[in-house]
């Protein structure tokens, strides 16, 4: 095959651009989880999700991805409300409050996947599916959902940038300018949990977490600027999800999620050695002349 | 030995045993690395898997736990980079992992029965199919045995070296000025975490398992603050909840494990809202209280302050009170009353009267706040 298949063939199309779509958002989303110290809040709300799309289901009897988007994103978004109570009024640490919200979702979430399976009209098929990723079988409707979204949320973030950018680096410089910080983090959060759920359905719940940490953390090793760090992770988000969907496509046995994951780790890998702004390698190089040979 | 049996068996020991090892881990603030691990073994499985040329238990076993132990490696790597902070590198570290796992099932073992989604889940149901027989006697499940032999090995490994985990969990400083050496101590203890995870994973699941490891290191702490007390509290935590879980999912026919992890929740949850002084209650209700206590000294002081002098008579009358300290009337009645019931003041006509303790009060308040 040839790389202009991109364009022609069905099936390469809408995985490429599906792949690259979620590299964007999630990108731009994993910029501001990395810089507020949330990189495995995606994890925890990734597996939030499950007991959403179950309820969801249970509620509507229909497996459309809106509606199983929609549970699994107020799922999320619950999730969250109880982790930042657990850090706010409790002394419990963010690590554990985490785990309990993650596992404790999870589980119910597994729970209801039981009652499901035991209706009598369809069973579970499809719904952990939702959650563990297809990025092979996406239709171009879900193509279509993906790009609607992420458009929104790209919207919000370049209209609010300025706030975004105080909010995260100075939440009390921000009070002080009379930003509203509480609703500024509900909206972050609300639009990561939009990235999420576009990924849960792309690369899969426990691979979502490397999708929003993985090019945020690249991009961090080349520049100081937010802007052009934002720019730069979604830059790699969409590079790795472009080829790794070629990767999977042209190779047998090849899943589309952990080909853009290891993607992504090899840029992550090269960004921290050679990154022009903090590249290991190049301080390694700096500390030697200084000390001078044989010094 | 019957099914129904050997399960709530598995489940209970999985609970204690995990309950035992999650106390260092979450003191030490790495709960999410029991999460990593849990999700980074996958390619320690294949390649144990590969090595052994098949399916075989013990090669499984290593291979998870040194998948376990690289995975603790690696982000403790990246943290000393000093490029990303922990929480970065945990996210990026056991996606790594995994998706090479992943690749590799489906490389290599596609036609084998090694489906990643049910890693995730496990099912202890299964437990008691895979028994252990030895000269032809069957000794019951084999998850049961390994869970025991993970859960004795927690507790000879916190025997022995108890007061140096101690140290180097809450002064990491001193312990490295007192020749004790926290890395090999680190790594030893990761590597006991890893195969716990790695043991209750294969009996229950990857998700149960960090729930079990934990939430009732989580939940205990919020009932007490002495050490021993709990990790006593902790092994009870999981051995019931295991017992509780294992009782609920029967009884409305749904998943097991889910249902341990969910009672595990509710569990954590409740000891979070209701537990006495650390809880969300307790502590809004203590609260409140500090805010009228704190209200009832501003008051004395205020009363101390004008004593003797000529405004007295005008600075200590009710009404006077409310424009002078900014509170409505109601809170004035409320605030008032908090100071009789100290014996702080008394009433007279319209007017507010410092009693002898008032007045001591007031005086040593302000004493305190100077010092």
């Amino acid at each position: 095959m040839t790389w202009t298949e991109v364009f022609t063939d069905y099936t390469l199309r809408n995985v490429a651009l599906g792949s690259a779509i979620l590299g964007v958002v999630s990108g731009v989303l994993g910029t501001f989880a990395v810089l507020r110290r949330q990189g495995l809040a995606g994890d925890a709300l990734a597996h939030a999700a499950l007991p959403g799309i179950c309820l969801a289901y249970l509620a509507t009897g229909s497996k459309a991805a809106p509606v199983l988007m929609l549970g699994a994103a107020l799922a999320g978004w619950v999730g969250m409300v109880i982790l930042i109570g657990f850090l706010r009024r409790t002394r419990v640490d963010p690590g554990s409050a985490l785990a309990i919200v993650l596992t404790t979702f999870f589980g119910f979430g597994v729970v209801l996947l039981t009652v499901v399976q035991k209706r009598p009209d369809a069973g579970q098929a499809g719904l952990d599916k939702f959650l563990f990723g297809q990025a092979a079988a996406l239709v171009q409707d879900q193509v279509v959902l993906m790009a609607g979204l992420s458009v929104v949320v790209l919207v919000l973030i370049a209209a609010l940038f300025k706030e975004f950018k105080v909010f995260v680096f100075d939440v009390d410089y921000a009070r002080t300018l009379g930003l509203p910080t509480g609703r500024l983090g509900a909206l972050l959060t609300a639009l990561l949990v939009i990235a999420i759920v576009i990924g849960l359905n792309t690369v899969g719940v426990v691979l979502m977490s490397a999708m929003l940490v993985a090019p945020a953390a690249a991009a961090r090793q080349w520049t100081e600027s937010l802007g052009r760090m934002i720019l730069l992770a979604a830059g790699f988000g969409a590079t790795a999800g472009i080829f790794g969907a070629l990767w999977s496509v042209s190779q047998d046995h090849t899943p589309t999620g952990p080909a853009i994951v290891l993607i992504l780790s090899l840029l992550v890998v090269v960004s921290l050695l050679f990154g022009s702004s903090r590249g290991w390698v190049w301080e390694r190089v700096r500390r030697h002349r200084q000390s001078g040979v044989g010094a | 030995m019957s099914g129904a049996l050997a399960i709530a068996l598995v489940a209970i020991v999985a609970g204690a045993s995990c309950g035992l090892a999650g106390v260092f881990l979450v003191l030490r603030r790495l709960a999410m690395m029991s999460d990593a691990i849990s999700h980074a073994i996958l390619p320690g499985l294949v390649a144990g898997y590969f090595f052994a040329r098949g399916p075989n238990l013990i090669a499984a076993f290593l291979g998870a736990t040194a998948a376990g132990v690289l995975t603790v490696f690696l982000v403790e790597t990246i943290v000393r980079m000093r490029r990303l902070k922990e929480d970065a590198a945990i996210g990026l570290v056991f996606p790594a992992l995994f998706a090479i796992g992943v690749l590799l099932v489906s490389r290599y073992f596609a036609n084998v029965h090694l489906d990643t989604d049910a890693v995730l889940y496990g099912e202890i149901a299964l437990a008691p199919f895979d028994t252990w027989n030895v000269a032809g006697r069957n000794l019951g499940p084999q998850s049961l045995w390994v869970l025991a032999g993970l859960g004795l090995l927690n507790a000879g490994f916190l025997y022995l070296f108890f007061k140096e985990l101690k140290l180097s969990t809450f002064d990491p400083g001193l312990a490295e000025i007192l020749g004790f050496r926290p890395g090999l101590l680190h790594y030893s203890f990761m590597t006991i975490i890893a195969m716990t995870t790695v043991g209750a994973f294969s009996a229950v699941g990857a998700i149960l398992a960090v729930a079990l490891i934990v939430i009732p290191a989580v939940t205990a702490s919020f009932w007490t603050t002495r050490l021993p007390v709990v990790i006593v509290l902790s092994i009870g935590i999981g051995a019931f909840a295991g017992l509780l879980g294992y009782g609920a999912a029967t009884a409305i026919d749904v998943s097991i494990s889910g249902a341990i992890a969910t009672t595990l929740g509710l569990l954590v949850g409740g000891s979070a809202l209701f537990a006495p002084r650390t809880g969300f209650v307790a502590q809004a209700l203590l609260r409140r209280r500090q805010r009228w206590a704190f209200a009832a000294t501003a008051l004395v002081i205020h009363l101390a302050h004008h004593r003797g002098t000529d405004a007295e008579v005008e600075e200590s009358r009710l009404d006077h009170l409310q424009a002078e300290l900014g509170w409505s009337s109601d809170e004035v009645n409320r605030i008032v009353r908090e100071s009789e019931e100290a014996g702080w003041t008394i009433r007279e006509g319209d007017r507010l009267v410092l009693t002898e303790t008032g007045a001591r009060a007031a005086a040593g308040r302000l004493v305190a706040d100077r010092a």
